[in-house]
């Protein structure tokens, strides 16, 4: 499949006044054209990082991107100056964010936001970025876009402004859409719905999307593959279906126990026991071995490669390497391989 | 909208009866009398002069009477100026000391709003220590020393602009620039302190997402968002500019209300006093209600009543 969007051994730093914090350190994925790639993981794997690197939103003042390239079409973006970059910004890449209470302008009519990007990035006039504005706004399920374009954020409610956000990420038909965490703070009805629209306009204006959530429902929903992001490492990419059904990190085992099921009844829910790793000093080995009950002395000591399950499926846990014990996964991730491949034998 | 300002028109005229009445009790209680050689002149001049001015009265008749007549527009006649009405002086008199206040306020503001934008986003740059540099020498310096400078440098050295007197346009550009240093320097911090909270902001963010420049994202969706404080502040030093400066007036000769004002306390001379006092209550009052009017302009969030489709 073509890749659209390639990140390449990418590290980034944040200077803070304790030191330098590696936000980032050694990411690769690429983005097909088309598909939908979750990146998942807990708050401070990096992944928002990851997704603001590319779109150059990181603040200027204590940010650096250490070294690793961004290709998109040929260009790296991480060597683009601002100027070229505000003219990828919007247009070829945009972003939809976590919290669309806070993400529009309150004192800017809602028309107004979205014709913005409309005017400056297809050179339209103000008629035409108008017409264009009001049929996006139908057709990211606003009811009377002709009234609402003439009305201010605070008379949307909160899915509606959701909606608006996406409106305005999609205007120019982005190739690239980046969501980071656009569900999040939605309540769950809500949730739904904007998912299905991301999903049916996806089909519609043939965009990639890099989606970035801790919601792994949300990932089984919407992602076509799964980046498991921890310690600002990936540490297992895969298709959905391998990386729910038959994942090989421990972590990841950690994140499938934890998230509960039908049938999970009165017990407790698991969950992964220790802290994230300090990035500030981060450790030597696998960031994740500290909370790994399976971990190996090597573990500790060097951080593992990434290794190849299939050819869409690679995981970085030395659990893979050939000299390895072997390992049986916690039961709850067993199970759920079990359940897969009973609906598939039943197909 | 109709209903609301209407609403706060009869507030104000509430407003403006309960400070001509406290004014009123208040002036009476200054010790001495108007007539200033009261001491040379025998009791029964001092009893005629009483006399025709009403002082003779007992308290609370004077005060009807000021009341009856303030309700007909009618202001009196000043105790300094033989026969000359209050409502003269005060058009005579705040028409240089309005436009003053009126230049001082446009100029300080614009620049003002110019430079706490730079300083917010060149934060801790020298663009950004120029300005606070800026902004602490027109809050520390007294607008005297400003003026003295100006007139030295300016005026007198290099021959820029005339020195002293209120004869045109030139005249007005010292003691403008002398007058707007401190809504400069005031506009200049409160705009680069809310600009930094609003760049901050997530709608910036998405703003910058969308691809739109630095100058847009400072002019078209930050500045509005940080304006409703600055307006605040702003708003009744519209009045304090407005209604005169005694100092500024006295340095550079110019005929207006400031000076106008004290000298009638000093004389005791009560209409004048009340004119005044009328005149910037009224002024305050208005500019409070403008102020409030365009707290809606910027942020359609707080459009009052009346206002909402």
């Amino acid at each position: 499949m073509e890749k659209i969007l390639e990140v390449k051994d990418l590290h980034i730093s944040f200077h803070t006044f304790s030191g330098e914090v590696q936000a980032i350190r050694g990411v690769n994925f690429d983005l097909h054209k088309g598909e939908t790639l979750a990146i998942v993981g807990e708050s401070g794997s990096g992944k928002s990082v990851t997704s603001k690197a590319i779109m150059h939103l990181l603040p200027e003042s204590n940010s650096e991107i250490k070294q690793g390239q961004i290709l998109f079409e040929g260009k790296d973006l991480a060597k683009l100056s601002d100027k070229a970059m505000q003219k990828i910004r919007g247009k070829d890449i945009s972003m939809i964010f976590q919290d669309p209470m806070t993400s529009l302008n309150p004192t800017m009519k809602v028309g107004r936001q979205i014709i913005e990007p409309i005017m400056k990035h297809q050179k339209l006039s103000k008629g035409a970025a108008k017409k264009r504005a009001i049929e996006i706004l139908d057709l990211v399920g606003i009811p009377n876009p002709e009234v609402r374009f003439e009305q201010y954020p605070h008379q949307f409610s909160g899915g509606m402004r959701q909606r608006v956000v996406i409106a305005i990420a999609l205007a120019c038909n982005p190739k690239v859409l980046i969501a980071d965490e656009p569900t999040t703070a939605l309540d769950v009805t809500i949730q739904a719905q904007i998912l299905e629209l991301m999903k049916a306009l996806q089909k519609k204006i043939d965009t990639s999307i890099i989606f970035i959530t801790h919601d792994l429902g949300v990932v089984a929903n919407v992602a076509d593959r799964v980046a498991v992001m921890y310690g600002g490492k990936i540490v297992e990419v895969g298709t959905v279906d391998e990386v729910f059904y038959n994942p090989q990190h421990p972590y990841t085992w950690g994140l499938i126990s934890s998230m509960p099921t039908l049938d999970t009844e009165d017990e407790e829910l698991y969950a992964i026991p220790g802290t994230p790793p300090d990035l500030l000093h981060p450790p030597k080995g696998d960031a994740f071995a500290p909370r790994n009950r399976y971990a190996m002395k090597i573990d500790l000591e060097k951080q593992p490669p990434m290794f190849k399950v299939s050819d869409t499926h690679y995981a970085a846990t030395w659990l893979l390497h050939p000299e390895a014990p072997k390992v049986e996964p916690p039961e709850a991730v067993q199970k759920r391989k079990r359940q897969f491949l009973g609906l598939k034998e039943g197909n | 909208m109709a209903k609301y300002v209407t609403q706060r028109i009869i507030y104000m005229i509430i407003t403006l009866f309960l400070i001509a009445s406290f004014t009123f009790f208040l002036m009476k209680i200054i010790p001495g009398t108007p007539f200033t050689k009261a001491d040379k002149l025998s009791e029964t001049q001092l009893a005629i002069m009483k006399e025709k001015y009403g002082l003779d009265d007992p308290v609370p008749v004077q005060y009807a009477n000021y009341m009856m007549n303030l309700v007909k527009g009618d202001l009196g006649v000043s105790f300094q100026f033989d026969n000359v009405g209050v409502t003269e002086i005060i058009v005579k008199s705040f028409g240089p000391s309005a436009q003053l206040g009126f230049q001082a306020i446009i100029f300080g503001t614009i620049f003002g709003i110019i430079l706490g934008v730079l300083a917010a986003l060149k934060q801790n740059t020298w663009v950004d220590y120029g300005s606070t540099f800026i902004a602490v020498l027109g809050k520390s310096i007294p607008s005297f020393v400003f003026a003295g400078l100006m007139q030295y440098y300016l005026g007198v050295k290099l021959g820029w602009f005339p020195v002293a007197f209120w004869r045109g346009p030139e005249y007005t550009i010292l003691p403008t620039i002398a007058l707007a240093m401190f809504p400069l320097a005031t506009a200049a911090r409160f705009v680069r302190t809310e600009m930094i909270e609003v760049l901050e902001s997530d709608y910036i963010v998405l703003a910058k997402a969308k691809g739109a420049s630095w100058f847009d994202i400072a002019f078209k969706h930050a500045l509005r968002n940080a304006l409703i404080p600055v307006v605040t502040v702003l708003g009744p030093l519209v009045v304090s500019l407005m209604t005169g400066s005694l100092v500024i007036e006295k340095i550079f000769g110019i005929p207006g209300i400031g000076e106008q004002f004290v000298k009638s306390i000093q004389v005791n001379d009560y209409p004048v006093i009340m004119g005044t006092t009328l005149l910037f209550a009224a002024l305050f009052v208005v500019v409070i209600l403008i102020v409030d009017l365009l707290y809606g302009v910027i942020d359609p969030r707080i459009r009052l009543a009346g206002g909402k489709k």
